[in-house]
């Protein structure tokens, strides 16, 4: 444990009944990146979902804005521990796209353009709990925060709610992704504090 | 470095020193040096950098690094912290911390980006804003121990924004082998013939050393400001393999 | 290029030196890695590097491909050094008597 150091107090802790363990609010939406932004234009944009048998479900960005969408308002928490209450949406839900796809996994590993992935069980892709989300705040998602399109699961860590996400592996076994893989917690509930391995 | 003795006889480095705060100077209006006391201090290089902690009563902690702004000096350590707006660590070190306070240190690390006195030959530094701080600790440690040439560029963006000013010009009078050029990039002082503007090309063939001197150069500040002046190096002929370089992260605004 | 969005790595393996010092006993800042991917030898220092949240990953200078991952949780400090192919480090030469 570190020496305290006087008159310090770190970022203002709310003791908001709203946030999750260990959050605070805050008003930007800051960026966290593992590696630089991809850039893909939207006639190369594919999304795909695998299934355990190997079967694949393809859509172009014409395929998916054909879609059924929905405008959400979420909480979303990084395990940074940032919160930001309310934020606005649009995509399509994984419900949709996993509609016709025949599976019996029980688990998920989201892909994105730039190599990243992220495991999670399927069943919390399912029941309205996520989303390809392709807007934020009224506007088309910058890239900096996951544009053309992010996973969106906002129930989860942020970390899950994958960007540039590319598709979905569904699988048997649970595989670790990119964060999970060096420490961070394979499901990532906020509420139970679920940062790391082990918690 | 302090070893802890952990379970089945491993033991486990103790990164961590406690420095307390024995004297403060103001810089600028935004940043302000910070004098050190660290028991035990290993000494350390021009270049290299410390990791400041600091521990909330709750617990909570935050880190972030600041280069050693003067040579080694006994238990005396020396940084100058840039204020970052919304920075919770800077505006604490820079503002809030006294004389008598204690934060946590670990270092001295980075052992690429440093000069050594032993290190013959001609030198090129270029600083982009709070980028001087290691630099300086170069110029610093030069002191009576070489007389290798020495050429600072340094960038920022009003007059106001110097750290260091007045010893720089000084340094610069009274040293023949030093060259300190001043460029701003947002507003000139009266009677600066240099437009207001971005480094460029032209800046460092005028206050550089030409290519087939094969410098040394040091380059340290903001990201872009740190990559757009290695790419000028190298268009300019310099060897890649002697610019090194010190990312300090996005600017701010 | 755009300061606002990400385009450039923020950070290099100077940022690296720190955490890494927590454990390891030697210098790895001047360390060369090999890049499993693109075969190109770079000193750590020039990594280009991203983070420090939730993680440092540390990536080519050539081919932008992961050569390490680095995350500090409050019992332990994760390592993947699996996009290095070999890691020369510098070592003083041993001289009789010392």
């Amino acid at each position: 444990m570190g020496i305290f150091t006087r008159g310090f107090g770190g970022r203002r802790r709310d003791s908001n009944q709203q946030l999750p363990p260990g959050q605070y609010l805050t008003r930007d939406f800051p960026v966290l990146s593992a590696g630089p932004t991809p850039r893909i234009p939207l006639d190369a944009w594919e999304f795909t979902v695998t299934t355990e048998l190997g079967e694949s479900h393809q859509w172009s960005w014409t395929e998916l804005m054909a879609l059924p969408a929905e405008s959400i308002t979420v909480d979303i928490h990084c395990v940074t521990r940032w919160s930001k209450l309310g934020t606005a949406w649009r995509g399509v839900s994984l419900e949709t796209l996993l509609a016709d796809v025949e599976t019996g996994a029980d688990f998920a590993l989201a892909h994105s353009y730039g190599g990243y992935t992220t495991n999670l069980p399927l069943e919390d892709l399912l029941d309205g709990k996520a989303w390809v989300a392709y807007a934020y705040d009224g506007e088309e998602l910058a890239p900096e925060h996951g544009g053309p399109a992010r996973l969106l699961v906002p129930h989860l860590y942020f970390w899950k709610s994958a960007k540039w996400v590319r598709g979905i592996e569904l699988m048997n076994q649970d595989s670790p992704g990119f964060w999970e893989q060096l420490g961070y917690h394979d499901y990532g509930d906020p509420w139970r504090e679920q940062r790391y391995q082990g918690d | 470095m302090a070893r802890a003795a952990v379970s089945g006889g491993l033991t486990v480095r103790r990164a961590w020193r406690a420095a307390r705060l024995i004297e403060r100077r103001t810089e600028t209006a935004t940043a302000s040096t910070l004098v050190l006391e660290v028991p035990g201090w290993p000494g350390h290089l021009a270049g290299q950098h410390v990791d400041v902690r600091l521990t909330a009563p709750d617990g909570y902690q935050a880190a972030r690094s600041y280069s050693l702004a003067a040579p080694a000096n006994g238990d005396r350590v020396e940084i100058t912290v840039q204020r970052v707006p919304d920075g919770e660590v800077s505006s604490y070190l820079a503002d809030e911390a006294r004389s008598g306070d204690s934060v946590e240190l670990r270092g001295p690390v980075g052992g690429w980006f440093v000069w050594k006195p032993e290190d013959n030959g001609p030198v090129l530094l270029v600083a982009g804003g709070s980028g001087v701080v290691p630099l300086m600790a170069m110029i610093r440690s030069r002191d009576g121990v070489s007389f290798a040439p020495f050429r600072l560029i340094y960038s920022v963006r009003t007059p106001e924004d110097q750290i260091y000013h007045q010893e720089l010009r000084r340094r610069a009078t009274q040293d023949g082998e030093l060259d300190v050029t001043v460029i701003y990039t947002r507003s000139a002082p009266e009677g600066e013939q240099r437009p207001v503007g971005r480094i460029g090309a032209d800046d460092l063939v005028s206050h550089g050393w030409p290519a087939d001197v094969e410098p040394a150069c040091y380059v340290c500040g903001p990201t872009a400001f740190v990559e757009a002046v290695s790419d000028l190096l190298v268009a300019l002929g310099h060897d890649p393999a002697k610019i090194k370089t010190e990312r300090f992260g996005p600017s701010g605004p | 290029m755009n300061e606002q969005t990400d385009e450039v790595a923020m950070y290099d393996g100077n940022t690296l030196a720190g955490p890494l010092s927590e454990v390891f006993a030697v210098e790895l800042t001047t360390a060369v890695g090999r890049c499993r991917s693109c075969g190109t030898s770079s000193q750590v220092a020039t990594f280009r590097v991203y983070g420090p949240e939730p993680g440092l990953v540390g990536r080519c200078p050539h081919c932008e491909d992961v050569l390490m991952r680095l995350v500090r949780t409050p019992d332990s400090l994760w390592l993947d050094f699996s996009g290095i192919s070999a890691l020369r480090i510098s070592m003083p030469t041993d001289a009789a008597g010392s």
